[in-house]
Order: structure tokens, then sequence, then C-alpha cells
């Protein structure tokens, strides 16, 4: 990755995490977020976590594929199984990797 | 503060020890974070100075992901602001405690305040109400969540670029972040906003610049407002 795009994404990271976070404790210690505002931000985990995942894994040089040349949809299915029925982030990886090469050994034959 | 210094050492380390049963799973997230910039693309001082600077394991995780795919930087820092919101959220309830402290002490608070750790110390201020030492409790648990994940995270720069590409470690990323979408989905309307975005996200993948995640996210968020709304009619509330 290009070094000075990489330096401009840490300090651009940098700000962002500082200011979300020194919002209410630093910066505006006396403004009271509206009750709308919480209900929506409720639902911005999910929403963005899913949005961000999808194309990369459901996705092949820009096509739907779901088949035997993209083993990662299908692991990534089964890692989503074992994550609700778990709730566990390290078990969640583990069966999605194992279930990533099992799959890719599977196809190659 | 004027305490006398016993009476902010006990707090302190309550608040650490507090921390010990979620640092496991701290540090072996804070080791997928680190190898995940290494296997993302970043160099190893790269990698560390944003482990340090940025603090903040699922943003850095989402912006990697992002920038391999060639976002530019805008879309990025956009989608870096709106997974950082709930920081906002933790930001508001933590400030009354911290209140009356020189603003060099809150910077620091400020830029401690992770996940775990603002779970830990709000759940005690809030059984513990008028107890003093707030401040040193929260300086204890912040101080050992940021040692757990900072100190993980640097050792998963470098035991996570020892792997071969093969490997495929980068898809820990995608899995990382699919694990923290489903914990966040704890009833029917989180559920709803998560498939409507994830959909959303597939149609708009033709977009450029991958405004398709800015557009999925906002699809979520409005499908999560309207089905909260729908479900709590329904059932008659």
């Amino acid at each position: 990755m290009d070094t000075s795009f990489v330096w401009a994404l840490i300090a651009v990271l940098t700000v962002i995490s500082f200011v979300s976070r020194a919002s209410f404790i630093l910066l505006f210690p006396r403004v009271a977020l509206p009750h709308g505002v919480q209900r929506g931000l409720r639902f911005v985990p999910a929403a963005v976590f899913t949005a961000l995942i999808t194309p990369d894994v459901f996705l092949s040089s820009g096509a739907l594929d779901l088949g035997p040349s993209n083993p990662k949809a299908a692991a990534a299915v089964i890692a989503a199984a074992v994550a609700w029925k778990t709730r566990n982030t390290l078990a969640t990886i583990v069966a999605g990797m194992a279930a990533l090469h099992l799959l890719r050994i599977a196809v190659l034959g | 503060m004027s305490q006398p210094r016993s009476d902010r050492l006990r707090p302190f380390l309550a608040g650490s020890n507090a921390c010990l049963p979620v640092l496991p799973g701290v540090m072996s997230f804070g080791l997928i974070c680190g190898a995940a910039m290494v296997a993302g693309g970043l160099s190893k001082t790269e990698a560390v100075a944003m482990i340090l600077f940025v603090y903040a394991g699922t943003m850095q995780l989402a912006a990697v992901q992002l920038a391999a795919t060639g976002a530019p930087l805008v879309v990025i820092a956009l989608a870096g602001a709106i997974i950082n919101l709930r920081f906002a959220m933790f930001s508001l309830s933590i400030a009354p405690h911290v209140q009356g402290l020189p603003a060099r002490v809150r910077a620091v608070f400020a830029y401690a305040l992770a996940d775990n750790a603002y779970a830990q110390s709000i759940t005690h201020f809030t059984l513990h109400p008028g107890e003093p030492g707030h401040v040193p409790y929260y300086a204890g648990v912040t101080l050992a969540v940021w040692a757990a994940w900072v100190g993980a995270a640097i050792a998963g720069v470098f035991v996570g670029a020892a792997f071969p590409r093969e490997w495929q470690l980068e898809f820990t990323v995608s899995l990382t972040l699919l694990a923290l979408g489903v914990a966040n989905m704890r009833d029917r309307a989180s559920a709803l906003a998560a498939l409507a975005a994830g959909v959303t996200a597939l149609l708009a993948a033709g977009l450029p610049y991958r405004i398709g995640l800015i557009l999925g996210a906002g699809a979520g968020v409005a499908v999560g407002i309207l089905a909260e709304q729908w479900i709590r009619a329904s059932s008659g509330r």
C-alpha cells in the first residue's frame, strides 16, 4: 500500500477516533443527544458490519458468486451460524477459517 | 486530587482486577487486529503507529479492509466515523464521572475509552453511585484494557507477518466483523437492520468509491427504526 496514503489514513483515523471519544468528556460536556438519534444509533453496529463484509464475501470480480469458485461465501454462512449459536468471536474465526480451507481443498480435489 | 495515595490506589487496583476476566478476549481481539493490519498491506511501523494512535480495533479492521479494496480516504473516514459513533454515546454517559478534572486528564481518559473498559466502568459506577474513587477506578480499568490490547496487537503485527499468504488470514478480518455484527443482532429489529444493510450493500456494490457501504448502513438504520416501530405497534404497546 502507498506509504503516504497509509500515513494520511492513520492521521485521519486518529482524529476521528479521538473526537468520537472526547465528544462529551472533553469537547461538549454540556450537550445531550436527542432521543431519536440515540434510537437510531442502536442499529449502527449490526448495519455497518453487515454492509461492510457482504460485498467482500459474496461477490467475486463484481458479480454475485455463491458457488464452488468462491468458498468464502459458504464459509461465511457457516461462521455466521456459529456466531449466532456461540456469540463467541474466537469460535467464529476458527469455524470460518476451517470451513474456508476445507472447502478450498474439496474444490481443488 | 487531594485524596491520600492509598484512597486512590485501592479503587485503581479494584478497577484493574475487575477487568481480568475480559482480558483474554481483549488480547485475542488485539492479536487478530495486529495481524490483520499487516495482512491488509501495512508495514510493521505503520501498523504499530495505527495501533497506538488510533486505538480502535474495529475501526482499524474496517479501514484496512476498505483500503485494501481501493476505497478513497473520504469513504474510509466516513465509515470510520459511523463505526465509532458508539463512542460518542459512551462518552456521554462517562462524562459526569470525570467532570471537573483538568482538560489534560480528561483528554487521556477520552483516548482510553474502549468498549470493554466502558462496559466495566459504567457497570461499577451504576452499582456504586455515591462511592468515592470513580476516577482512579476508571484509570485502573482503562490502563489494564489498554496494556492488554496494545501489547497483544503489537505481538500480532510481528507474529502475523510470519504466516504464509495462502493461509488467507485476511479472511479473519471479515470473520471478526461478522461476529461483531451478529453479536449486535439482539432482537428482530436489529436483525432486520443487518439484513437490509447487507442486501443494500450487495445491490450497490457496483457503485464507485464503495458508497454502497454508506448506503447500506443508512438503509439498515432506517429499516431498524421502522421495524422497531412496527413491532411495538403490532404488539399493542
